[in-house]
Parts: structure tokens; C-alpha cells; sequence
């Protein structure tokens, strides 16, 4: 059987069923990773022994009884800013590369409670600041429908672990898109819950009040069902609500039906900039939703154009303050040869951090500074405050709204670093859901010309996930699930590596489950193309 | 003539709440322990650490706030303070600087038969840092976050003190209000209560402030002092001078009683105060409010016109004992177990008071309980004892808090009242003493005392005094 093409659920199933073993599911990851890591790089990490470990206990708790739910013995990746007890956690930053938490973050403590087997760590933009996964310390990971490509970012390593059947499901966070883009170029699906749903202790922050963590899978049940077991009330994040029982029954929404649902279509979001095939795709997925019974209205959502720039002057102001604790102090990276403690802190920081984090280190630091504070910070928390009413008025109107992920398919590699403004116009479909604290899905509808997969977002009003995933789920059975080539056919991998690498790869005798030639592995990838800095 | 100069002086004050735990996390605040003991993720700036407010904090700050006659901020904020330094963790604090949790208070204060308000600006919470320990030897530094995350209350007063003394007044005032709250110790020693003092000088009857220093370790009453008068000092020579005051923080070395200069206004830093995203707002409802007032004790003010008419203890008496929270505790739960309140007053002025001189110690230092001083004024009334063994006893009370019964049974101090065995020692006495009965009844009654000293010694203190005295006048 063809273990790695299952969904998560599936895989549950057949665990459960005693048609597959823990072990067997631990080891057809690991397999998979082994043919496809040298080419997608989509793992800062892999724990191989770890994870049979943990399979054997598993197994045994299953063959008790004790453990029944839908993810035991299932496989997960999980995206390097969420905090694991033991397990290198990196940002995949220079400045993390020898951090190993002393805690688990409480979003993968609920996935290890439901018997998830965590297989590694997913790579991502530095301290998730980037919509390609170039920016990691540790190279790029690259698109598993088209290795020239990014897979998007920041959770790029999750969604191309997911894409390439390197695990059946992973986790990600959202702090402006970096779900719901990453899964749009992935060709697979991805939820950003609504802001307090997932509890964000133990996740590395980058913006405090848009942060949230959400579940990256094949198909719009696994997604609910894994929303289902992260999302929790918990005591220790302040910023945690309490939405009770019938709050967190995800897959109770997952009814294929949508007879006399609201789909609002915000003119401003198909207007200039949106690739035409994009537009397209999306379109006439909003009509198979309509033929089953949607009723779909375009309508002027205001603001749109404010959201980027309140969106990136409250995040990197958020930013400047998080980051402030990566200071050679206490743990990770310190600068070798330096001349007492404001040298230290300096050289540090200079050496650790990489161009993009440092830049939105400046710019936070910028805003927040006196004399600017009224001007950018308090301005852009005003226009937070407006958008979210914005969206309040459309939610009367509307169950749902429907945008682009993004505006084109996955760029090639490189395209977006040389102009860091034009990669956070990109953001423009996403970042105003975090600014509201919203639900949204990102799900394929197709591909483009190329090949490369086109996403469709679903948003929601604040805790009305079920009726994203319910216009998900009602779409995605008219449709079945598209695997990359490189899923499919790992082993004629070589043919696919873009020219140079596969001549490369073959006089390396890399071992991708190897956590440090891995890394090294990575740099090397980072400093052939230039990438990065 | 010369020009008269008049001193501005406001304050900020450090309190560190009395909490059992950290203000965002559970760890102990407890002084002392081993380094890095009373630490986890959140105090010491981990990676995904997030911190979670601890009610009681707010609920002193509330306390504190409303026995300074301060309005409660009904929504209140916490804000990150943004300052790289290895004793803060994270590099930030979370503190308060938008919407603090008290505003527009004051105190009233007393010095010699002057009344006077001092108002409160604002008062906000927030968590401290850590320690830092150099190593000389070594050439390194080393740090120690057992206190980081413990809560403080930072009080901040307008400019209304103009001497030492009402500086020295209004911190006492403080201090009481605080210590009867229960919602701090503040020990100044031991830097649960810290001040830096804001000063300027001005021509005595010009308007505008001068320009201000801010001066900085200051633990002792006496150092404030010394130091509100070097700096005074300090700027009106420069003034003279005709130099000007220049803005900045200055370090007070109470060895050398002269302050050096920390950082001027130039090199201040931007803290770059922004509304802190871990934490949600702080509702404070009416209800809340009026449950932390009715849970308010009763102050000193209180309690010392309480003590007047209740106890007709003297205008004195009161304002010492209710000086300190702790001696008035000691002082009711023991007049409550003897029912005599004077008594137990004479015992805490007299003998405590000589005592905790002696020690070098404060009222709050007692560490003995009122059970055994209500047992010790009950032997005592009773005539079971007499004063001088009382005295002795009290000494051990003092020092080891030993139950008087039992010590006094122990060592059988018990007062001797067998007439018969007293009129033994005093044949004797009389018998070995004949120059001094001679002197007697020759007309000097001071050679009685002489005579009862002797009984006294030979009955190794615990003879009745009055009896002796009584039964040697037969006698002779």
C-alpha cells in the first residue's frame, strides 16, 4: 500500500483498524523524506529516532486502548518556530541554531496528547519574515510542483513537507499570510484560525496580536479535524479564549452543502495586480459553489489598500520588542570575539539575525521610536481598528467572503528578495484577516498555465470557522486532490532537479534524515545562488 | 545679601508587592534563595515564554491606590518598556505607561505642627529585574533572576516636598499606609521600598521650576537625607557660580556623601514604550472596587484615635506603636489574651523599645508573640513573679519567644510568699547586719534598702519586695 499518499485522517483510520502499524506510518515518512529532502529541503530538522521511538509507544498506547483519537500514530511536521522540549527549535535563524526549549509549545503538546508522531522540524522564513522561505539560515526549501519555485512562506518547509508526502499533515503559523499563501503555492490546504483559538505558548513570536498556529494537510478534513485537537483554552497565553464545547466541534462542519450561503466578493480583491489566470481559477470556483446552491455578490470592502502598511508597521513594531531577547545572554548564538557588553549585543545580533529580520528589526524599532510613535504606530492601530469594523459590516451581509491567497502563483526562486516592497505587496489578500483577527482557508482550485497550483481563500467572521470549512469542504468534493509529480514519483527525482543541482546532488553523500548535514546541506544551497542576504 | 534658595523635591517610589508569587508567572518571590532557583521560561525571557497576570498584584496596586485617595483607571494597560540590559531578560519590561493603574492621589503628611498634602501623579505596576553579580577576579558578570518578575508598584509624587524632612515624612506616611495594607514589608535595607529623589532649587519666591537631577541609591532614610542636602547643595553653588544645572541621573555614594553623574538628558534612552500584545486589557468593575475597599484594614490614623479612647493609652504611646503595623498587631492580640492594655502598652514602650535599640533593630524585626507577652503581664499581675525577674524573662521572650510559664517554673523564679521561710532569712539578715539595723533605728531609713537587698540576695530574687519591706519594718 501506498502508505504516504493517505490523508492524515485515512492514515488514522487504517492505524486504528490495525491495517497499518505506527511504525510502518513513522517509516514511510521517513522513506519519503529520504527520496525527496536533497531536492525540496522542506525539514530544518529530522528526528528519525525520535520518531520511532515515540511510534513504539504510541502503538502500544493504541493496542491499550488508551488512545482512540483520529491523529494516533499519525506523522507530523512541525514548522521551527513552535517550541518543542529537547528537539532543536531554530526560526531557522543563525541566531537559534544551537536553542533547544526546554518546553513544548501547547499547540504540539494537544497534537502529542492525540498521539501525533512528531518527525521533524519544518523549515520557514526566519523568524517567519518572508513570503518565500528564502530567507532561512538554512537555505531555501523549494516548490514541490516546480523546484525552481518557491513554495511561499513563511510556513513553506510544512506546506512542501505536505505537497511532497514527506508527512501526512504539519503545522504552520499565520502572523500575515503565512499559511494561507504557502498552502495556495503547495497546492494543498491550510487554515489560520481566528486569534486566540490555537493557544501561541511555546510559539516563537514575531507579531504578538497577529500570531496564530494552524493545521496544513491534504484535504479540508484533516485540516478540521487537526484544528480540532490544537485548538484549546489554555490559562498560560493570555490572549487564549475560552470558546467552550460546541466551539471547537470542527468537523461537525464538514457537510457538503451549501444551499443559500452568503459569499461576499470584495471588487477590490480581483481588481489590478491579480494574475488572470488566478482570477480565473478562483472565479470559477466561486460558480461551482453557486451552482450548489451559494448565492455570491461582489461588494466594495473598504480600506484594502491600508492594510499592508498597518499591517507591516504593527508587526515589525511587535517584532523589534520580541527579537529584543536574542542577545547572546542567556541561549543561542554568540558572537566570538567582542569588547565588553554593548559590543557583545551588537556583534551578536549583526551576525545572527539575516537581512530581512534585521530590516524589520529597523523599521520596528523606527515606528515605535518617539517623536514617530503617533505618527506610524498609533495611525496603524487605528486603521487596524477600522478594517476590522470594515469586515464587521461585510459579515452582516455575508457568511463568507472569498479572495485570492495571492496575487500570482509561487515566483521563481530569488525573484522577490532583490525588492522586499514588492514581496509585501504580495501580502495584500492576507494580512487584513490577521488585522481583524479572522478565520481563513486557503484552499486549491486548480493550476495555472505552468502547472503551478492556484489557491482560493474562504474567510470567515471571528469564530465562525464551521462555515469556512463547510464552503471548503462543499467545493473540494467536486474536485479531486492533485499530487506534484514529485510526490508521486520520487524516484525519478533526478530528472525533475533544476539543471545543476542533480549532477551536484549525486557526488554529495548527503544523508537528509542527518540533522547537521542537513544544515550544512541548506548553507550550501544558500550560497550557491546568493539567496538570502 | 545673600540670595534665598528654595528646593523642589518629588519622588518616585519602588514597592515590591508582598505576593507570594511573580507578578506573570508562579515562581516563589522569596528572597535568598540560590541563584536561578525561583526561575522558569517566563522570568527568565525563553523563547515562546508568555506571561499571565497574577490578580493579586492588581489587587494591592488597588489597595494602595485607594488609601492614597488615588481614581482607579477602570481599563488599564500593561505597555513594554524597551531597554537592552542582561538583568531584564527579554529586554523589555512590562510596566505601565499609558493608562497606569492609579491617578491623582496625595497623602497627607506632618512635619513638626505643619499639615500639608503631597499628591500622587500616578502609580503604576510593573515587574523587576534581575540581579547582576560581577566578578572582579574573573572579569565577568553574572546574573541572577531570582527577582526578575518580582511585582513593584512604582508611586510617582508631583513636585510638592521643599525640605529632607517632609521628603523623610511623606516616605514614613507611605510606608505605614503600605505595611498596614499588608501589600509590602518595605524595607528599605533590604530594597523592597527604593526612592530616587527628583530635585531643582529655585529663588525663594520666582515661580518656574529649576532645572532637576534625578539621584539614585538611596537606601536608608538617613542617606535621602544627607543626600536631598548635598545635592541642594551642589546645584545652588553651581547657581552661584553662575553655571547652570545640567538634567541628568546621578548616583548617590552615601560612603563618600557626594553623588556622581549616571547619564545626562542627551544619552537618555527611547524606551519606546509600546501597548504589550501578551497581555489583555485589565477591567476593574465598581464591584471590584468596593470589595477591595470593604477588605481595606484599618489605617494608623484610625487605629491611633482608636487606641486613645478605647484603651486610654496617651497621644505618645499610640503614635509609637501604631508606628509600626506589626508592634500594634502584637499590641492587640495580647491586650485581647490579658485584658490589660496598659500593661502590655508600659511593656512595648519601656523594654521593647531599649531592647530593639540595643539589637540595632526595627518594630518590625519582633519576632515574639503576643501569647507570651499577654502570659508574661498575667505573671506578673498576678504577683507571681516579681519586676525584676519580669525584666529577665521579657530579655528571653525578646530574643527566643520562650513561654514565660514554663521558663519561670524551669527556673523556679516564681515569687516566694511563705511568711514563714521569709522571716528565717530575715532573722538572719538582721542577725549578720548589726551596723546597718543600727543605722535604722538610729533614724537613716536608707539603710533599710540595704537591709532588703540583702533578703533579696539571699533569696536569690524571688522574694516579694513589698512583703520584705513590710516584714522588716516589724521586725525592726
Amino acid at each position: 500500500m501506498d502508505i504516504t499518499s493517505l490523508t492524515a485522517v485515512e492514515l488514522g483510520k487504517k492505524i486504528k483498524a490495525r491495517e497499518i502499524s505506527v511504525a510502518d506510518a513513522v517509516k514511510a515518512s521517513l522513506d519519503q523524506i529520504e527520496r525527496v529532502e536533497k531536492a525540496v529541503h522542506s525539514f530544518v530538522t529530522v528526528d528519525r529516532e525520535g520518531a520511532l521511538r515515540r511510534g513504539e509507544e504510541v502503538q502500544k498506547q493504541i493496542d491499550d486502548g488508551s488512545l482512540t483519537g483520529p491523529l494516533a500514530g499519525v506523522p507530523a511536521g512541525i514548522k521551527d518556530n513552535l517550541c518543542t522540549k529537547g528537539m532543536p527549535t531554530t526560526c531557522s535563524s543563525k541566531i537559534l541554531e544551537n536553542f533547544r526549549p526546554t518546553f513544548t509549545a501547547e499547540a504540539v503538546r494537544n497534537l502529542e496528547r492525540a498521539g501525533a508522531v512528531v518527525i521533524g522540524k519544518t523549515n520557514m522564513d526566519e523568524f517567519a519574515m518572508g513570503s518565500t522561505t528564502e530567507t532561512s539560515y538554512f537555505g531555501v526549501t523549494r516548490n514541490p510542483w516546480n523546484l525552481a519555485h518557491v513554495p511561499g512562506g513563511s510556513s513553506g518547509g510544512s506546506c512542501a513537507a505536505v505537497a511532497t508526502e514527506e508527512c501526512p499533515f504539519a503545522l504552520g503559523s499565520d502572523t500575515g499570510g503565512s499559511i494561507r499563501q504557502p498552502s495556495a503555492f503547495c497546492g494543498v490546504t491550510g487554515i489560520k484560525p481566528t486569534y486566540g483559538t490555537v493557544s501561541r505558548y511555546g510559539l516563537i513570536a514575531y507579531g504578538s496580536s497577529l500570531d496564530q498556529v494552524g493545521p496544513i494537510a491534504k484535504d479540508v478534513t484533516d485540516c478540521a479535524a487537526i484544528l480540532e485537537v490544537i485548538a484549546s483554552y489554555d490559562s498560560k497565553d493570555s490572549t487564549s479564549i475560552d470558546r467552550k464545547r460546541p466551539g471547537y466541534d470542527f468537523t461537525s462542519a464538514l457537510i457538503n452543502d451549501v444551499e443559500g450561503m452568503r459569499i461576499g466578493i470584495p471588487k477590490d480583491y480581483f481588481g489590478e495586480g491579480l494574475n488572470c489566470e488566478v482570477k480565473e481559477k478562483i472565479l470559477a470556483a466561486v460558480r461551482v459553489l453557486e451552482e450548489r446552491g451559494a448565492v455570491a455578490e461582489e461588494f466594495d470592502l473598504s480600506l484594502v489598500p491600508y492594510a499592508i502598511p498597518a499591517y507591516y508597521v504593527i508587526a515589525s513594531a511587535e517584532a523589534s520588542s520580541n527579537l529584543s531577547r536574542f542577545d547572546g545572554v542567556k541561549y543561542g548564538y554568540r558572537a566570538e570575539d567582542y569588547e565588553g557588553l554593548h559590543n557583545m549585543y551588537k556583534k551578536t545580533r549583526s551576525e545572527g539575525f539575516g537581512a530581512e529580520v534585521k530590516r524589520r528589526i529597523m523599521l520596528g524599532s523606527f515606528v515605535l521610536s518617539s517623536g514617530y510613535y503617533d505618527a506610524y504606530y498609533l495611525k496603524a492601530l487605528r486603521t487596524k481598528a477600522m478594517i476590522k469594523q470594515a469586515f464587521d459590516q461585510a459579515f452582516v451581509r455575508y457568511d463568507v467572503i472569498v479572495a485570492p491567497a495571492s496575487p500570482t502563483t509561487a515566483l521563481k526562486l530569488g525573484h522577490s528578495l532583490s525588492d522586499p516592497v514588492k514581496m509585501y505587496l504580495g501580502d495584500i489578500y492576507t494580512v487584513a484577516m490577521n488585522l481583524a483577527g479572522l478565520p481563513g482557508i486557503s484552499i486549491p482550485v486548480g493550476t495555472d498555465s505552468k502547472g503551478l497550483p492556484v489557491g482560493m481563500q474562504i474567510i470567515g467572521n471571528c469564530f465562525e470557522e464551521k462555515k469556512i470549512i463547510r464552503a471548503a469542504y462543499t467545493f473540494e468534493q467536486t474536485r479531486a486532490y492533485e499530487r506534484p509529480e514529485l510526490a508521486k514519483y520520487p524516484d525519478k527525482l533526478r530528472e525533475g532537479l533544476p539543471k545543476g543541482l542533480a549532477d551536484e546532488r549525486s557526488k554529495k553523500d548527503g544523508q537528509a534524515d542527518d540533522q547537521a548535514a542537513g544544515r550544512a546541506d541548506g548553507r550550501q544551497i544558500r550560497s550557491r545562488e546568493g539567496g538570502g542576504e | 545679601m545673600a540670595k534665598q534658595y528654595e528646593t523642589v523635591i518629588g519622588l518616585e517610589v519602588h514597592v515590591e508587592l508582598a505576593t507570594k508569587t511573580k507578578i506573570f508567572c508562579s515562581c516563589s518571590t522569596e528572597f535568598g534563595g540560590a541563584p536561578n532557583t525561583h526561575t522558569c521560561p517566563v522570568c527568565t525571557g525563553m523563547p515562546g515564554a508568555l506571561p499571565v497576570l497574577n490578580k493579586k498584584v492588581v489587587e494591592y496596586a488597588m489597595a494602595i491606590g485607594l488609601a492614597t485617595n488615588c481614581e482607579i483607571t477602570r481599563v488599564c494597560k500593561f505597555d513594554r518598556k524597551n531597554y537592552f540590559y542582561p538583568d531584564n531578560p527579554q529586554n523589555y519590561q512590562i510596566s505601565q505607561l499609558y493608562l497606569p493603574i492609579a491617578r491623582n492621589g496625595f497623602v497627607e503628611i506632618e512635619t513638626g505642627s505643619t499639615k500639608k498634602k503631597v499628591r500622587i501623579h500616578e502609580m503604576h505596576m510593573e515587574e523587576d529585574a534581575g540581579k547582576l553579580i560581577h566578578d572582579e577576579w574573573d572579569d565577568t558578570s553574572l546574573v541572577d533572576y531570582n527577582r526578575s518578575g518580582v511585582p513593584l508598584v512604582e508611586i510617582v509624587s508631583e513636585p510638592d516636598m521643599r525640605s529632607a524632612d517632609e521628603v523623610i515624612a511623606y516616605l514614613e506616611k507611605l510606608r505605614t499606609i503600605i505595611q498596614y495594607l499588608g501589600a509590602s514589608d518595605c524595607k528599605l535595607q533590604e530594597g523592597s521600598m527604593r526612592a530616587d529623589v527628583n530635585l531643582s532649587v529655585r529663588e525663594a519666591g520666582t515661580e518656574p521650576f529649576g532645572t532637576r537631577t534625578e539621584m539614585k541609591n538611596l537606601n536608608s532614610f538617613k542617606a535621602i537625607a544627607r543626600a536631598i542636602e548635598g545635592e541642594r547643595e551642589r546645584q545652588i553653588e553651581l547657581l552661584e557660580a553662575g553655571k547652570s544645572v545640567i538634567q541628568e541621573t546621578r548616583r548617590w555614594d552615601d560612603n563618600k556623601e557626594s553623588s556622581y553623574a549616571m547619564r545626562s538628558k542627551e544619552d537618555a534612552q527611547d524606551y519606546r514604550y509600546f501597548p504589550e500584545p501578551d497581555l489583555v486589557p485589565i477591567v476593574i468593575s465598581d464591584q471590584w472596587i468596593d470589595q477591595i475597599r470593604a477588605r481595606q484594614p484599618e489605617l494608623r490614623t484610625e487605629k491611633l484615635e482608636r487606641y486613645k479612647k478605647e484603651f486610654d493609652i496617651p497621644q505618645y504611646d499610640a503614635e509609637i506603636i501604631t508606628s509600626s503595623k506589626h508592634m500594634a498587631d502584637i499590641f492587640e492580640a495580647a491586650a485581647a489574651i490579658c485584658g490589660k492594655p496598659k500593661k502590655v502598652s508600659n511593656w512595648l514602650m519601656v523594654e521593647t523599645l531599649r531592647l530593639l535599640k540595643d539589637h540595632g533593630m526595627e518594630p518590625e524585626d519582633l519576632r515574639f508573640s503576643p501569647e507570651n507577652l499577654a502570659k508574661l503581664v498575667s505573671l506578673t499581675e498576678s504577683g507571681a513573679i516579681n519586676s525584676s525577674v519580669a525584666k529577665e524573662v521579657f530579655e528571653k521572650i525578646f530574643a527566643e519567644d520562650v513561654d514565660p510559664e514554663a521558663y519561670v517554673e524551669e527556673h523556679g523564679l516564681k515569687m516566694v510568699n511563705d511568711e514563714g521561710a521569709l522571716e528565717e532569712v530575715l532573722k538572719k539578715v538582721i542577725a549578720d547586719n548589726p551596723r546597718a539595723v543600727e543605722d535604722y533605728r538610729g533614724g537613716k531609713e536608707k539603710a533599710l534598702g540595704a537591709l532588703v537587698g540583702q533578703t533579696m540576695k539571699l533569696m536569690k530574687g524571688k522574694a516579694n519586695p513589698g512583703l520584705v519591706n513590710q516584714k522588716l519594718k516589724e521586725m525592726l
